[in-house]
């Protein structure tokens, strides 16, 4: 019993001083993305141009606004896979009825695949937070369940680019004060995600939750709702990057983006979200869309195969979660030593 | 320090085979297996009823070769659901072991050959998996597995692209399609798999520490359970017998891409979890994953019988997932109260604690 009061006084101190290291870390992630851009220009100097740029904050936007309700679902502990076959599904339902009704405002195409992925995200919501299924288990299979049913809806058949309307492709193709919109909305998603996070009870107490269940169920918390919302909020944005998915390239497949929330998760962890929950702050989450967008962006360009990305991925992830691992155990020790203990 | 550990563990192994021994026939009729075998009798009458040519002798002894390549995943998994973990990077080291069997059969190594490599990879993937998860024990097992998911199917890619391999002697496809006196190698091979993993599970004392560890990782630590160990070697083997998977995998397809394999983890834990498996960890029996491969398996033949479509055996296993999930866990918790360990967000249980 002292062990572990022991340990938990650690980690209260460490935290409180990692306000510090999260920023040296974000510094870090920083000055690694400006070497490696800066090492991919000198070998094909059409990376730093203003076209290549602009494709590649258009490419991760939809990562981007992904990566934020992962993030959510990681502070709590848990973890989705199901956002990649929710992003199909959402993405199929909604080309399916532009292509049925070509006179939908794409305000509303928007919010439909945003409903249907909350929806599906409630689902797994109840699951977790009411059923207490573990979450992998939670979400796998609604990964599979919900891949299976982008296939029934659309008998298995593409929507392709002629039958969507002009309207609904210019969600991707239109600027806003000379930025894709996709990068707008990611923005937007973004600096409402900001205050959600930081100025919004709710979100305050869903950090709450993911850094000590037991104490925040104590101190009068709901873990229960709170854990749930955070599915739902995960589904929703899968849902709203299903829409721009479609949109952006201008087709809706059964297969669209099969293991995409392996890049989403990999982003956070990149981005410095912790797996224990609890930790998780958007600017790293930026940090490591970033970085995930720019390798997609670079490999071909620098003569990479296409094969690689994956493993080069993989590799990646692995070495993020490890070096955490071993910062956060240095900090420890620091810690121990300056306190004698 | 080792000694007490063994005293210990045996010490609860009485208790529980003490409680398991007070007979009664309500208890003995409401076990999970019979439930099972009930479901497995229906799918099978209804396969009878899509197909007349089903239920004949020859057919039904031929069918489990279709799907027990996976079966063979089953057992270690179990393991490692007992352990309280999962594991889903299986399908990957399929994938990657299969992968690296074919391509160095075709650049000149003799077959046998190739396929101790498969089994070597397949082993060095699960003991990568264990190492990492023992040596930074503050990783989840889920984060670990995920990355080693993307690693090994990467690797697969790196190695073949969008290529496939094929090529085999057609001595080895006898593995999969080969059979002995009217029985497919294949089967034979997953019983004696089955009884070697029932024995190591329920007769040994490895089997008695995995259940132990699933029960309660803490207190085994300080009984002198070497937990690091076991859980190591739980991992191993489901590398191991991955490596396995593939071999009669790709016996069957006759060659092999980088994306075979996809799905499987979900499968195999599907199957493990309606065998009765709780995913909280520390309970089990051997009989109800046996059953649960039959069934998922005959399940998604008969479903392939009456040309109902792949996308639609993917939601039916899905929710087949979801569902043998809770109603494990109404089973195991009925008439017994709950851990903080199962239900992690509810409030209150945690308004019960002191």
């Amino acid at each position: 019993m002292g062990a572990s009061i022991d340990t938990r006084i650690d980690r209260t101190v460490v935290r409180r001083r990692s306000i510090g290291g999260q920023a040296r870390r974000d510094l870090g992630l920083a000055l690694f993305i400006a070497v490696l851009a800066i090492a991919v220009q000198l070998r094909n100097p059409a990376f730093l141009t203003l076209d290549n740029l602009n494709s590649l904050l258009t490419n991760t936007a939809i990562l981007a606004i992904l990566a934020v309700g992962m993030m959510l679902v990681l502070v709590t502990r848990g973890i989705d896979l199901s956002v990649g076959s929710i992003l199909a599904f959402c993405g199929m339902v909604t080309a399916l009825a532009v292509a049925r009704w070509p006179g939908l405002p794409p305000v509303t195409a928007l919010v439909l695949g945003t409903a249907i992925g909350t929806a599906l995200g409630m689902v797994s919501g109840v699951l977790v937070s009411r059923f207490d299924v573990l979450p992998v288990i939670a979400t796998l299979g609604m990964m599979n369940v919900v891949r299976g049913l982008t296939y029934v809806v659309s008998g298995g058949r593409w929507v392709s680019s002629y039958q969507m309307s002009d309207g609904f492709k210019a969600i991707a193709t239109g600027r806003t004060l000379n930025l894709n919109n996709l990068v707008v909305i990611a923005i937007v998603v973004y600096l409402v995600a900001f205050w959600f996070v930081n100025h919004t009870r709710t979100g305050r107490r869903i950090y709450a939750v993911g850094s000590n269940p037991q104490a925040a169920a104590v101190s009068g918390l709901a873990p229960g709702r709170l854990v749930f919302s955070v599915y739902a909020i995960a589904g929703g944005l899968a849902g709203l990057g299903g829409v721009l998915w479609v949109a952006r390239f201008a087709s809706a497949q059964g297969n669209t983006a099969v293991g995409y929330e392996l890049q989403v998760i990999a982003a956070c962890i990149l981005g410095g979200v912790s797996i224990t929950g609890g930790v998780g702050r958007l600017s790293g989450l930026i940090l490591g869309t970033l970085l995930l967008g720019m390798l997609a962006n670079a490999l071909p360009l620098i003569d990479v195969s296409p094969f690689w990305q994956m493993g080069i991925q993989g590799a990646v992830v692995l070495t993020a979660v490890i070096t955490n691992v071993l910062v956060r155990r240095n900090n420890d020790a620091a810690v121990r030593k300056s306190r004698r203990i | 320090m080792a000694d007490t550990g063994v005293a210990t563990s045996r010490d609860s192994q009485t208790v529980a085979l003490a409680t398991e021994r007070t007979f009664s026939w309500r208890s003995f009729f409401w076990q999970w297996e019979w439930i099972l075998a009930g479901v497995l009798l229906a799918v099978i009458a209804v396969n009878t009823a899509i197909s007349p040519f089903f239920l004949n002798v020859g057919t039904f002894i031929r069918t489990p070769a279709t799907f027990l390549d996976k079966g063979f995943i089953v057992f270690p998994m179990m393991m490692v659901i007992i352990l309280g973990k999962i594991d889903i990077s299986v399908a990957s080291t399929v994938a990657l072991s299969s992968v690296l069997m074919a391509v160095s059969y075709n650049a000149g190594v003799p077959m046998p050959l190739a396929m101790v490599l498969c089994l070597l990879v397949g082993t060095l993937c699960g003991a990568i998996n264990g190492l990492l998860l023992v040596a930074f024990k503050e990783l989840s097992f889920v984060i670990v597995t995920l990355a080693t998911m993307i690693i090994y199917r990467g690797i697969a890619f790196i190695i073949l692209g969008d290529q496939a391999s094929g090529g085999l002697p057609s001595w080895y496809s006898e593995l999969g399609w080969g059979d002995v006196l009217g029985v497919p190698v294949m089967v034979i091979a997953f019983i004696a798999v089955a009884v070697a993993f029932g024995f190591l599970l329920h007769r040994t004392t490895f089997g008695r520490t995995v259940f132990g560890i699933g029960h309660n990782e803490v207190a085994c630590r300080y009984s002198g359970v070497d937990v690091d160990r076991v859980t190591f070697a739980v991992f191993l083997l489901n590398g191991l017998m991955a490596a396995v998977t593939a071999l009669f995998l790709t016996s069957r397809t006759g060659s092999t891409r980088p994306n075979i394999a996809q799905g499987y983890e979900l499968e195999v834990i599907a199957m493990v979890v309606l065998g009765g498996v709780s995913t909280s960890g520390g309970t089990g029996r051997i009989g109800g994953p046996i059953l649960a491969v039959f069934i998922i398996g005959f399940l998604s033949y008969g479903m392939g019988l009456a040309n109902i479509q792949a996308p639609i055996v993917l939601v039916v296993i899905g929710s087949l997932l979801i569902l043998s999930v809770l109603v494990n866990r109404l089973r195991l918790t009925r008439g017994r109260s709950t851990t903080g360990k199962d239900r992690p967000y509810s409030v209150a249980d945690q308004a019960e604690k002191p």
